[in-house]
């Protein structure tokens, strides 16, 4: 057993990214106080915390989402494949590389389709066909195609929110990124839907490496590979799910996750 | 006694329904007034023909041909640098003492008398640029009176489109630049057109300004290095100077018209733009 609760197989797993005592402050609030933290490739590694712990702040280091915060200030390093997100000589390759799924589903007032392509042609041209096979490979991907296929062309609005959310997950999708956040992506959704998009989640790691924030205990212990516990800024525990739920090492995570406080 | 909230609630909607109700009022009779008096006069002769005698006989082609080279000029430079400006402050910018001191400054302009800028104007593009009374400095003194507006209006415009559609583009690998056109300046559209059709508005209806740099020549204007007089100078000049009440209205009856067909053209033009984008 490793010591930060790694999965154990036949060869190391390897760290996609790799968080490196990372520190964020907002003016003078500390969001984020020296966590250090790998995410390792083809896993899904939930993060769980109270409000205020720093699990948003953490996420948007990642694809440096943060930048586009004023007041906000970034210290330490975060790697992606080994390579310091701050050296990406164009933020946009990084975004598209680290893609985002946010808390509320955000269509934009386009049609389905249009929503789909948004990302892809902001890097280049597609062909006709290249866009057809992009759009069905991605609704798939995020289990939506059997419902929209036949209203390609109609508002994206006019979907129901679980709907909404999984053609979010599909837009982020259509970028081809590595690593997908999910930024407490079913805290409006029902039951049903969050079962949806939970499954989406599970078939997405073969080809993707997920980080999901949640409010929902119960999600993380669903979902995860690894639980990364969060409090007030600081990493309380990080380790294989199950431990996490079963046997925590440390107090305050059994505390948490047993519905205590939070 | 206390007023139970039902009543209150009544009075209240009356009051409001009545304020309404004059504001619809005093339009209609302006516009009727002014209809009535000049509409009778408005021929196909006085719409084509040159001005003769300062304005007793003839037409008012020259005015109307004026008017719109002027508007022309004058929006031509005030919209692409008022929406850019709004652009710069809302999408580049931190809330900070320099964009707050920008935004004064603008707030103040946009209250300026337009005499001062008419003062303006005949300083600096007639006099020390050399354009003299002409179009073109008419255009440049309108165009720096509207565009504290239309910076204004944009600027809103751009800050009423929600941050999440911001957001999604910049996450989706848009650079700054892409997430302002492709997922901003669509939606903010509207509202930048309105302030670009207010502006249209205050340079149709400006005579100060007009007067100071673009003179009132009557004759037809060649080119923007003309001087020329625009229909509401054509108004003032007759009215005032007692030329001709009958010429007079029917040319203030034109502009009416003109300002009309502007914005009823400019908003379809809009709701043309928008049908792919609209919202479910």
């Amino acid at each position: 057993m490793s010591q930060d609760g790694a999965p154990r197989m036949e060869t190391m797993p390897r760290a996609k990214i790799e968080i490196r005592d990372v520190n964020v402050r907002f003016g003078a609030t500390r969001a984020l106080k020296g966590v250090s933290l790998d995410v390792f490739a083809h896993e899904i590694l939930a993060v769980i915390g109270p409000a205020n712990s720093g699990k948003s702040s953490l996420l948007l280091a990642m694809n440096r989402m943060i930048d586009r915060i004023p007041r906000a200030r970034v210290e330490g390093r975060v790697l992606l494949d080994g390579r310091d997100v701050r050296d990406f000589a164009s933020v946009e390759e990084l975004r598209r590389r680290i893609g985002m799924v946010f808390a509320l589903p955000i269509p934009l007032p386009m049609t389905i389709r249009e929503n789909l392509l948004f990302g892809p042609l902001m890097a280049r041209r597609l062909s006709r066909a290249e866009a057809d096979r992009r759009v069905e490979a991605s609704l798939r991907a995020a289990f939506l195609w059997d419902e929209v296929k036949d209203r390609l062309h109609t508002s994206a609005l006019q979907l129901s929110g679980g709907q909404q959310q999984r053609l979010c997950i599909a837009r982020t999708l259509a970028v081809k990124p590595e690593v997908i956040l999910f930024d407490e992506p079913c805290s409006g959704l029902d039951p049903i839907s969050t079962a949806k998009v939970e499954e989406a989640m599970k078939e997405l790691k073969r080809d993707h490496t997920l980080v999901l924030v949640t409010n929902n205990t119960k999600q993380a212990a669903r979902v995860g590979d690894r639980t990364a516990f969060l409090l007030m800024g600081d990493l309380i525990e990080v380790d294989r799910t199950e431990r996490i739920f079963t046997a925590p090492a440390q107090r305050r995570t059994e505390e948490y996750v047993t519905g205590q406080f939070g | 006694m206390r007023i139970s909230p039902l009543t209150t609630q009544g009075i209240a909607k009356v009051l409001l329904a009545l304020a309404c109700a004059a504001a619809v009022v005093a339009l209609i009779f302006v516009v009727g007034f002014v209809l009535a008096g000049g509409l009778r006069h408005v021929t196909w002769a006085f719409l084509t023909q040159p001005i003769l005698d300062m304005g007793r006989a003839g037409g008012i082609l020259p005015a109307i041909v004026g008017t719109l080279m002027m508007v022309f000029v004058a929006i031509g430079i005030a919209a692409p640098l008022g929406v850019a400006s709004a652009i710069y402050l809302a999408e580049y910018t931190v809330e900070s003492r320099i964009t707050q001191g920008i935004r004064f400054g603008i707030n103040c302009l946009a209250g300026v008398p337009s005499i001062i800028f008419g003062l303006f104007g005949f300083i600096l593009f007639v006099v020390i640029l050399g354009f003299g009374w002409s179009i073109l400095s008419g255009g440049f003194s309108l165009a720096a009176m509207i565009l504290p507006t239309i910076i204004r209006t944009a600027e809103e415009a751009l800050r009423s489109v929600p941050r999440q559609y911001r957001d999604v583009a910049a996450s989706l690998g848009a650079t700054r630049w892409q997430v302002v056109t492709k997922s901003v300046l669509p939606y903010a559209l509207p509202g930048i057109l309105t302030g670009i059709i207010l502006g249209i508005g205050r340079s149709i209806e400006e005579t100060a300004v007009v007067i100071f740099t673009a003179g009132s020549a009557v004759q037809m204007p060649h080119s923007v290095f003309d001087s020329a007089r625009t229909m509401a100078v054509h108004f003032y000049i007759l009215a005032r100077e007692g030329v001709s009440n009958e010429n007079a209205y029917a040319t203030a009856a034109v502009l009416i018209c003109t300002i009309l067909v502007i914005n009823v053209g400019a908003y379809s033009l809009m709701h043309r733009m928008m049908r792919g984008r609209r919202v479910a």
